[in-house]
């Protein structure tokens, strides 16, 4: 018997993962970046930063959990919408207040919209949750451009500078490092979640639902539990929009930014938290180049779109996907499972 | 008091009655065999018992409880485990993940968040690995197992849950009889912690590792019995050999 066990040679499986050097090298550009370019171009790119936040949320719905959502604008934009709303009317800057209150929005209206398309009796479609999410996003749009309390179409300027004790939080390097820490921070809590034994339940739910199921996990759970971390993120880095570009209109809440979000994930490379910050870098960084472009300015989004077509449709692993394998972006979840004949236990946690 | 008691139980597909007043009683600690010709109902009883699909009447008890109308995730965390006739081991996890996955169903959620049985389960994992003869294979992708191991492994994780009644949907489908003997090996010692019903096609594997067979035909028990009662019966018999 033992041969039908041990037919298949061992293999060693020393091959080299390519995320933590990916890793490093967006940390260093992260850190370096307002060093090397000009101010105007650090302004653009801390928008890139907080952007990223909300592509990270896009990926861990659909990257890691199979939740298609076409709606993460609502979040981002509900939350720019109520820290806005809190400046202009009652004249609360204060960073320590705006952050959480941001992430509390996000929060709370992922569960609003998640109670609703997840936890049904029966497991949603891919296309309801979609269609619903999309909805949703569509449906506020709608309802903030009409409504003259918060600037209808217009939007609302925000008047002051985000505040840290008296010091005004100018858009700029001060800005673009306290972003990027919080992209930092953003990027690990998340990663920690879908490399711990709670993202080994949604790797497997990504693979076969029902069979999770039958182990009896209650899949919907985990999916609205991920789909509100998720909205939370998409709070924060709305707030912080807001006060970035010191205005917010219903096109930060609606289906044009939403389904940025999903082609930031995509071009990307959904499923690796990293690759959602490499579509943004590279989505923002070809559109700012192309609309500056003689040649292409009066049509440089049909170009654009032409690119995205062809990766998402040659690569549907995304950019990162040409230099990371499917098995290093699933990873492992066990302890020295790649350690055998070691105690594990002297071991770190072994995940990839 | 049976572990599990199924009494009246029917199902209709369309225009097709698929179970048809079906009465199954499963002691604990036996090994219980569904047998039938193809399209009988085996395989759609053992898929209400575990909550794949409800039974339209009749009830199934399970352990006391009356799981009938139960979802398969709760049914699961009352004992009762499944493998399902196609292997539905997780291809693009390891080997090892398929099996942690299986073991920590049962924790709360922000315990998995924690990782904080990780460590704990490991030697858990490392033993079913070693009795299923998988250990070397521990880090491989499930789906590049061979279709005798990806069954292993699924009976593997079934059991991972310590569960009171396991339900086999065709464990040796598409096995070399050298694999076949290796399972049922695999499979006594379980009778110490557990029941089970299996359904199989292959009447010897059954045969020999049963205590109790129940026959079906066309979404009936034709007969129900000790492995050597159902051998004499004329009219299993009569099924086996003019329909079979």
């Amino acid at each position: 018997m033992a041969e039908i066990a041990q037919s298949r040679p061992k293999i060693a499986r020393r091959q080299m993962r390519v995320i933590p050097i990916v890793e490093a090298v967006l940390l260093a550009l992260l850190i370096a970046m307002p060093l090397l370019v000009s101010d105007f171009l650090t302004v653009i790119i801390t928008r890139m930063v907080i952007l990223a936040m909300l592509a990270i949320s896009f990926d861990l719905c659909w990257g890691y959990s199979g939740i298609m959502t076409f709606g993460q604008a609502l979040y981002f934009g509900m939350a720019g919408y109520v820290v806005a709303l809190l400046a202009n009317k009652a004249g609360f800057v204060q960073f320590w207040g705006v952050i959480p209150i941001g992430m509390a929005t996000g929060l709370l209206a992922a569960l609003f919209v998640g109670w609703f398309l997840l936890l049904g009796k029966r497991t949603p479609e891919i296309i309801f949750v979609a269609l619903g999410t999309l909805t949703a996003s569509y449906a506020a749009e709608r309802m903030v451009a009409g409504w003259q309390w918060v600037g209808a179409g217009n939007g609302m300027t925000v008047y002051d500078f985000l505040k840290i004790g008296d010091y005004e939080l100018e858009p700029g390097i001060v800005f673009y490092y306290i972003a990027a820490a919080i992209l930092v921070l953003v990027y690990l809590a998340s990663r920690y979640l879908v490399r711990s034994q709670f993202g080994l339940v949604l790797a497997g739910m990504r693979q076969n639902e029902e069979r999770l199921a039958f182990f009896g996990y209650k899949v919907q759970v985990f999916k609205a539990l991920v789909f509100c971390f998720a909205g939370m993120i998409a709070g924060l880095s709305g707030a912080l929009y807001a006060y970035h570009e010191g205005f917010i209109g219903p096109g930060s809440m609606g289906i044009v930014l939403s389904t940025y979000a999903v082609l930031y994930g995509l071009f990307g490379g959904a499923g690796t938290l990293l690759g959602p910050v490499i579509g943004v870098i590279a989505i923002e960084s070809i559109s700012f180049t192309l609309s500056d472009l003689d040649a292409v300015k009066s049509f440089w989004p049909v170009v654009l779109g032409i690119i995205l077509l062809v990766v998402v449709a040659y690569k549907p692993t995304g950019l990162l996907g040409f230099v990371v394998s499917q098995r290093e972006r699933i990873g492992t979840f066990g302890i020295g499972t790649s350690r055998r004949g070691e105690d594990p236990r002297k071991s770190d946690d072994g995940a990839a | 008091m049976a572990l599990l008691e199924v009494q009246g139980v029917g199902k209709t597909f369309g225009a097709l009655r698929a179970l048809d007043g079906v009465d199954v009683s499963v002691q604990a600690n036996t090994f219980h065999g569904l047998i039938g010709p193809n399209g009988s109902g085996k395989s759609t009883l053992l898929k209400a018992i575990a909550g794949a699909h409800l039974a339209d009447d009749g009830t199934i008890t399970f352990d006391g409880s009356d799981i009938t109308r139960m979802r398969a995730a709760d049914r699961a965390r009352l004992g009762l485990s499944l493998k399902f006739q196609i292997t539905a081991v997780l291809p693009e996890l390891s080997v090892y993940d398929n099996l942690l996955l299986s073991i920590q169903a049962d924790e709360p959620v922000w315990a998995l968040v924690r990782s904080r049985s990780r460590a704990e389960s490991h030697d858990r994992v490392m033993d079913a690995l070693e009795r299923f003869r998988l250990a070397d294979r521990a880090d491989d992708l499930a789906g590049e197992l061979s279709h005798g191991l990806q069954q292993w492994l699924e009976i593997a994780m079934a059991l991972m849950r310590r569960p009171k009644l396991l339900l086999l949907d065709e464990p040796t489908g598409g096995m070399s009889p050298e694999e076949r003997r290796a399972t049922g090996e695999l499979l006594m010692p379980i009778k110490d912690d557990c029941a089970l019903v299996i359904v199989e096609h292959d009447l010897d594997f059954i045969k020999d590792i049963c205590d109790h067979l129940t026959v079906l035909d066309q979404g009936r028990v034709l007969d129900d019995g000790t492995v050597a009662e159902i051998e004499a019966s004329p009219k299993v018999q009569e099924v086996y050999t003019t329909r079979v």
